[in-house]
């Protein structure tokens, strides 16, 4: 399958901060991708270098087969919905249609029509007396009737209640499966992903800790409770994502691909957002050496 | 894109060019009696103007001095700046359109209004205000309340300098609003920047445009008009359209030097005249004649387009550099 976000050894700084280095992706077409990490990890980061608003300080990055923003071409290939949902305050939601079919010849008005109609949203009103919610999904609605191969969403449903985030993501989704495109979107929030992703990239202090597909990333990950041991001991092909001891008895999260037969363990199954948060607040020093990580996921 | 373009210029443009219209109207209305009153009367026109039409004259020379400096404020200042401020240049240049083409339509549609504007108000003033021009410039008694076309208070409200003006004012906006990066402090900015430069221009730059004439007048042929204590300070050489530039009272040997004493008791200005070409004193007149008024309406408007052109270079190479 070929890639849809391709990165290698990329980084980039600001003045002397490091918002992204050693950055190695290999995203496959037709996924819907969550980026994950706490503020300030580089997801907007990313997602910028992705769109092309930002280049690379090092290393190289390609979207759909091309650089980011080079040419009109792979412009019309990829969507992006920025941060804040940005609007024109003073054009009115048709304007907004106009906007859109205007500046991309691969537009889909009926789309797009049927969209802002499905949301209620009226045609003649300024976008600037837009809801936040309806901002989001105005942008969302230009998004997707540009009719791109992959829709970069940057934190689309930061600003929206718990309701609006749900039905935005939904909406999204069908549109996704209509329309057959890729999606990476960022969040904050590990439950806005594990509802709506089949991909997964976490990325911490301005590293990727880990990225793959959410069923082998589940498969994969399991958390073992027995009498207190030193994690130093386990078999060959288990990695220690994490460990916690009592007097008695340590709980492990280990990632191994071979089952676990050691009846001294308990064994029990992980969701997500307990593999998510083990990466996100385990000790970076674990991980120093991630690409066998992306190796085995990928 | 020039669709986007117009939609979010058309608010501004309307309102500047309404201005220009209704300016253009009102010179259009009275134009023709000016000019009537002009082939009757002659070189007696100033005796015969009347006091609106001296209104009109100010008020259409002030409306061209003043677009570029408005139009680099409300035009140019907000054009990207304002998309900086709201974000909204992301969800630009993330459709099928090319930054380098964005930033071009934008410059061009919005430079050429800029500059049309300029150039109608200019255009309607200077054929309005010909009559007068064209009085003071060949002597016209009682010329006082105006200026000739080449004097720096009038020369940057007649013929194609505020093209020039029009296009740097606003390429000036720009910039200083990607630099900036805030509406409010870029167009204060702009307004600064631009009066800086066109003072700037009309101290030590215009007066080197074109060559200036030196000239040493004996008082019989330039009568003096202001005598200070120890100088005189202007005289009237027959040249009432041109541009003096300085002048200086000079002695028999051809030194600057201060009026002899004996003129401090001269009756009348007659004799004082009489009384200085006996010592043999000259004035030192440095001036731009009338006739250079073209050369340095070319030369200047080159100069300040070359100007825009550096700065709409330097703007596209910061938007695509350092902006990403």
């Amino acid at each position: 399958m070929s890639a849809v976000l391709r990165a290698q050894a990329l980084g980039k700084k600001y003045k002397r901060r490091w918002a992204l280095q050693h950055c190695d992706l290999e995203v496959p077409a037709g996924r819907v991708v969550g980026l994950v990490g706490p503020n300030g990890a580089g997801k907007s980061t990313l997602l910028n270098l992705a769109s092309g608003m930002l280049t690379p300080t090092v290393g190289t990055i390609e979207v759909c087969g091309g650089r980011p923003a080079e040419g009109a071409e792979q412009l019309a290939k990829v969507g992006f919905v920025a941060q804040d949902t940005p609007t024109y305050a003073s054009l009115s939601v048709a304007d907004h249609l106009d906007f859109g079919r205007r500046l991309n010849p691969d537009w889909d008005d009926a789309v797009a029509l049927d969209r802002i109609r499905r949301l209620g949203l009226d045609l003649t009103q300024r976008a600037g007396k837009l809801s936040g919610g309806q901002r989001a999904q105005l942008a969302l609605t230009l998004g997707i009737a540009k009719r791109p191969e992959l829709l970069i969403l940057d934190e689309p449903v930061a600003a929206l209640d718990p309701l609006a985030r749900r039905e935005f993501m939904q909406d999204l989704m069908e549109a996704v499966a209509e329309h057959g495109m890729s999606v990476v979107l960022s969040s904050h929030l590990v439950s806005d992903v594990e509802r709506t992703c089949d991909y997964v990239i976490v990325l911490v202090d301005s590293r990727v800790r880990v990225a793959g597909d959410v069923d082998q990333l589940v498969g994969s990950h399991h958390r073992l409770t027995g009498p207190r041991r030193d994690p130093a001991t386990l078999p060959a092909g288990r990695h220690v994502i994490s460990a916690s001891h009592t007097d008695r008895q340590t709980t492990l999260l280990v990632r191994t691909d071979i089952p676990v037969h050691d009846p001294s363990w308990t064994v029990t199954p992980l969701g997500l957002e307990d593999i998510v948060l083990a990466y996100m607040t385990s000790p970076a020093e674990a991980f120093r050496d991630t690409r066998p990580v992306l190796e085995v996921l990928r | 894109m020039i669709w986007l373009t117009w939609r979010q210029f058309r608010t501004q443009a309307t309102v500047v060019y309404l201005a220009v219209a209704l300016l253009a109207a009102l010179l259009a209305v009275t134009g023709p009696q000016l000019a009537e009153l002009y082939a009757a009367t002659g070189d007696d026109l100033f005796g015969r103007i009347t006091s609106a039409d001296q209104t009109v004259y100010y008020l259409g020379l002030a409306i061209v001095l003043l677009i570029p400096a408005v139009t680099g404020m409300f035009w140019g200042a907000p054009l990207i700046t304002r998309e900086l401020e709201a974000g909204t240049y992301r969800l630009a240049w993330n459709q099928t359109v090319t930054r380098t083409r964005w930033l071009a339509t934008k410059l061009t549609l919005t430079g050429v209004a800029t500059m049309a504007a300029a150039a109608l108000a200019s255009l309607a003033v200077t054929w309005w205000s010909g009559p007068i021009d064209q009085a003071v410039n060949s002597g016209g008694t009682g010329a006082d309340p105006f200026y000739p076309r080449i004097d720096p208070l009038v020369f940057g409200g007649r013929g194609i300098v505020p093209i020039g003006y029009a296009a740097f004012a606003f390429i000036l906006g720009v910039t200083l609003g990607v630099l900036v990066r805030r509406t409010v402090p870029a167009m204060a900015a702009t307004l600064a920047a631009f009066a800086t430069v066109q003072i700037a221009m009309t101290l030590w730059v215009r007066p080197h445009l074109a060559s200036s004439v030196d000239a040493d007048l004996a008082f019989t042929e330039a009568k003096p008009v202001n005598i200070g204590i120890d100088t005189v300070r202007e005289v009237d050489f027959g040249q009432p359209g041109a541009w003096v530039l300085s002048e200086q009272t000079v002695n028999a040997s051809g030194q600057p030097a201060t009026l002899p004493a004996s003129l401090t008791d001269c009756p009348s200005m007659p004799d004082c005249t009489a009384a200085l070409t006996r010592a043999g004193y000259q004035q030192q007149v440095t001036y731009q004649p009338a006739g250079n008024f073209w050369t340095l309406q070319w030369t200047e408007t080159g100069l300040y387009l070359s100007l825009a052109l550096a700065l709409t270079g330097f703007c596209a190479w910061w938007i695509r550099r350092r902006l990403t």
